[in-house]
């Protein structure tokens, strides 16, 4: 192919096209204006027009997870271009794959605190995988393919692409196929492991008595659905998914156990603590998980296969690094695992489970947050997408949520950012048009960014919002009632607007429920109705998320429900 | 002979070598990892390598083994980081070089120009009333100079810190930087694995 002559606006939705982008989330200003300036040019590209910044970055997250496709959010300079650093910071924790596009002051203007002028390559340098301020039309193409592949290659993540407004005017030479030539010496993608790191893992394996695997992130980055499920068949072990690793393995299966860790399920950490073998995949040991290092499974040897090596030995020290792609890896290993039984060890399990009911919803007349979950797990058949912020909403939808369909499952985990289910809901149902999605909020987290409904009603994504109002920061109070000696502070929200008449207010469906024999009914009509909806769900003021292990600890000091 | 001493931060300083892109930020991205941390720099020396587009870097940093170690394995994720190795522990070569201005009267500048001598530094540069000399060497040789000329007045120093480079291998078979005979020590903490690319 000749090379072109073309606006650097012009080439960035050249080289966005080429890398098979067919929807952009974002919100113009002044110094992108050259380049929205060219979008009607592209009617390839769907311009989804947010309301903040912080949803564009959220949405092309929930985008991104839910596709395995990168996700693109654009703004422009200044409080453009910081309004999406909380969504970079969380792509960044959680390894979502954005491209994020800027708008920066022209040339001769930086450095010289011109209008809406930030130093955001500066301002992302800890949030993002990598960045670049582009200062040559000439280089926008190479730059935009070289962000693609890192922000999609190796441990995904967030990278953002910063252009002076001038330099979306001037004219250079766009060549596909010369610019798609990426030379980064340093940036070195593994996929399949080194022979020995596999050897010893499949020998840690074959010899375990009581193994379990825990299931990261890493299994859905990496679709690794098939060969999860096959190691865990084979070699009978049991699966622990970790917060994020929800939904990398189906709930319903007998070898199923539930995620561990601070509010995760008692019988998921007893799991783990009593095993004699971790094989976390894709997982990096976070600390909600971990605790004290010291008193984490301590006589379990542990496999740790991570496309990171940074992630290796970080909080615990692993017998068995395999550093490689989940889904490559996972296919090294299981031709040579021995297919074999561990029925007492998993009798064992059952009976954990059996001993700690970390499930059952306290026998009460009041809605509370659990009833909720279960009513929509019941409901949906476990099979929709649910998106999360953070807290005690986000700690119930993980428990008691009960997923069947691989991928489905998109929270704000490492970061835990409040907010994000709301515009991540919108990303993840442009991705998946035919799916149900629900967005699963707290009362807290939804008001952050409610103004995306009107994104949700501009562009007619019918997801549903369950709202788990409780007029508090629900885990802030638990944390206050438990390690604060009950001093209550900046707590409760007495301000909440009704939300059922918000939802009327955007012409949105706006549904109430007060009592568990309403629930069933109100999801479905939810399901049914073509639109939008909000679902106030009115629970109980104040409840605590229960298993609980407290920050620092490990399973002996684990507080089971008291019920 | 260690090449290890305690900083400011009663941390024993760390010798990290980077090989890096030749590119605008890459600096900053680096400092970054370490400003994370609240580490202190002690010292930091760049320059153009021997390959075309890529620099060589030498920090001396002060924080726990294990850490420096975990930040040293951060910077390899580093796009731009092409290799990059914690060398406190091998058999290293280092020098550093130091400008040292001195005031000197028409009465002490023979007694600092005998010191010099005994030194092997350069004079380079001689004033009315000070004189400029340059030394290289190891940082107790500088440190020595410098507080051997403090009786006639130091104005200025100026040190390019430490640059490092594995010894090469004494015999056949044997890496660079290793002790001849001796077991290296190993970090149990971040133990890269022959093959492991690094950067992802």
């Amino acid at each position: 192919m000749v090379a072109k002559k073309l606006t650097g606006g012009q080439i960035v939705c050249e080289a966005l096209l080429n890398e098979g982008v067919d929807v952009i989330f974002g919100l113009p200003g002044g110094a992108i204006l050259p380049f929205y300036g060219e979008l009607s040019k592209y009617p390839k590209l769907r311009h989804v027009l947010v309301r903040h910044e912080q949803g564009a970055a959220h949405a092309a997250d929930g985008y991104a997870r839910s596709t395995g496709k990168v996700g693109v959010a654009c703004a422009t300079s200044g409080p453009g271009a910081t309004n999406l650093i909380t969504g970079l910071a969380t792509a960044m924790m959680d390894s979502a794959p954005i491209v994020a596009i800027t708008g920066q002051v022209g040339r001769a203007a930086i450095g010289t605190d011109a209008f809406q002028e930030t130093d955001i390559t500066g301002a992302t340098l800890p949030v993002t995988k990598h960045n670049y301020l582009v200062m040559r039309a000439q280089d926008i193409g190479p730059t935009i393919h070289e962000a693609f592949h890192i922000a999609r290659t190796g441990r995904p993540g967030p990278v953002l692409i910063d252009i002076p407004k001038d330099v979306f005017q001037e004219v250079a030479e766009y060549d596909f196929a010369r610019d798609r030539i990426i030379n980064l010496p340093g940036y070195n993608v593994r996929t399949t492991a080194i022979e020995s790191q596999v050897e010893k893992a499949i020998e840690l394996i074959n010899e375990a008595e009581r193994p379990a695997i825990l299931a990261g992130h890493g299994v859905l980055i990496s679709q690794a659905f098939d060969e999860l499920r096959e190691l865990a068949e084979k070699a009978e072990i049991p699966v622990v998914t970790t917060l994020l690793g929800i939904s990398s393995f189906p709930e319903d299966h007998p070898l199923f156990v539930g995620f561990p860790g601070m509010h995760g399920l008692a019988y998921a950490s007893l799991t783990l603590d009593e095993s004699d073998l971790i094989v976390a995949i894709g997982s990096r040991f976070d600390d909600r998980i971990v605790g004290d290092p010291r008193r984490f499974a301590p006589n379990a040897k542990k496999i740790q296969i991570d496309i990171d090596p940074a992630e290796i030995n970080k909080t615990l020290v692993a017998d068995a690094p395999v550093i490689g792609d989940v889904k490559a890896v996972l296919r090294q290993i299981n031709p040579k695992v021995k297919s074999t039984k561990h029925t007492a060890w998993v009798q064992r399990v059952e009976h954990l489970k059996a001993e700690h009911p970390s499930l059952k919803i306290r026998e009460t007349d009041e809605l509370l947050g659990q009833h909720v979950v279960r009513a929509l797990s019941d409901v949906t058949k476990g099979d929709a997408i649910i998106c999360t912020g953070v807290g005690q909403h986000q700690m119930w939808a993980a428990q008691h949520y009960k997923f069947t369909h691989a991928n489905s499952w998109f929270s704000s985990g490492g970061l835990g950012t409040m907010g994000y289910e709301v515009p991540s809901a919108l990303g993840a149902q442009i991705g998946n048009p035919d799916r149900l999605v629900w967005s699963i909020c707290g009362d807290g987290g939804f008001q952050m960014t409610l103004m995306e409904l009107a994104t949700a009603v501009e562009n007619k994504l019918p997801v549903k919002y369950a709202i788990l109002n409780n007029n508090h920061l629900g885990m802030i109070t638990q944390w206050q009632g438990l390690f604060y000696d009950g001093d209550y502070q900046a707590e409760t929200y007495s301000g909440n607007p009704d939300f059922v008449k918000l939802a009327e207010a955007y012409g949105i469906k706006g549904i109430r429920v007060t009592r568990q024999d309403q629930l069933e009914a109100a999801i479905r009509e939810a399901n049914e109705h073509p639109g939008p909806v909000i679902v106030d769900f009115v629970i109980e003021k104040v409840d605590n998320v229960y298993p609980m292990i407290p920050a620092g600890q490990s399973v002996n000091e684990l507080i089971e429900d008291p019920l | 002979m260690s090449n290890s001493t305690n900083g400011a931060s009663g941390f024993m300083q760390r010798t990290i070598i980077a090989l890096v892109q030749d590119r605008p930020g890459v600096l900053a991205r680096i400092s970054g990892l370490f400003r994370r941390r609240g580490f202190n720099i002690a010292s930091l020396a760049v320059g153009r390598s021997e390959r075309p587009g890529l620099s060589r870097m030498t920090f001396v940093v002060e924080g726990p083994a294990h850490v420096v170690q975990h930040v040293a394995a951060q910077l390899d994720r580093l796009v731009e980081v092409v290799e990059v190795q914690d060398i406190t522990e091998k058999n290293i070569v280092w020098r550093e070089l130091a400008l040292i201005k001195v005031e000197a009267s028409p009465h002490t500048r023979s007694e600092i120009l005998e010191l010099a001598g005994i030194f092997r530094v350069n004079v380079v540069d001689i004033g009315a009333n000070s004189l400029t000399m340059e030394i290289t060497g190891g940082r107790s040789k500088i440190n020595s100079l410098i507080e051997l000329l403090r009786k006639f007045g130091v104005k200025e120093v100026i040190r390019t810190g430490r640059v490092a480079t594995l010894r090469g291998a004494l015999s056949e078979g044997q890496e660079d930087g290793a002790f001849d005979g001796l077991q290296d020590e190993v970090s149990h903490y971040y133990t890269p694995t022959a093959g492991d690319s690094g950067s992802v």
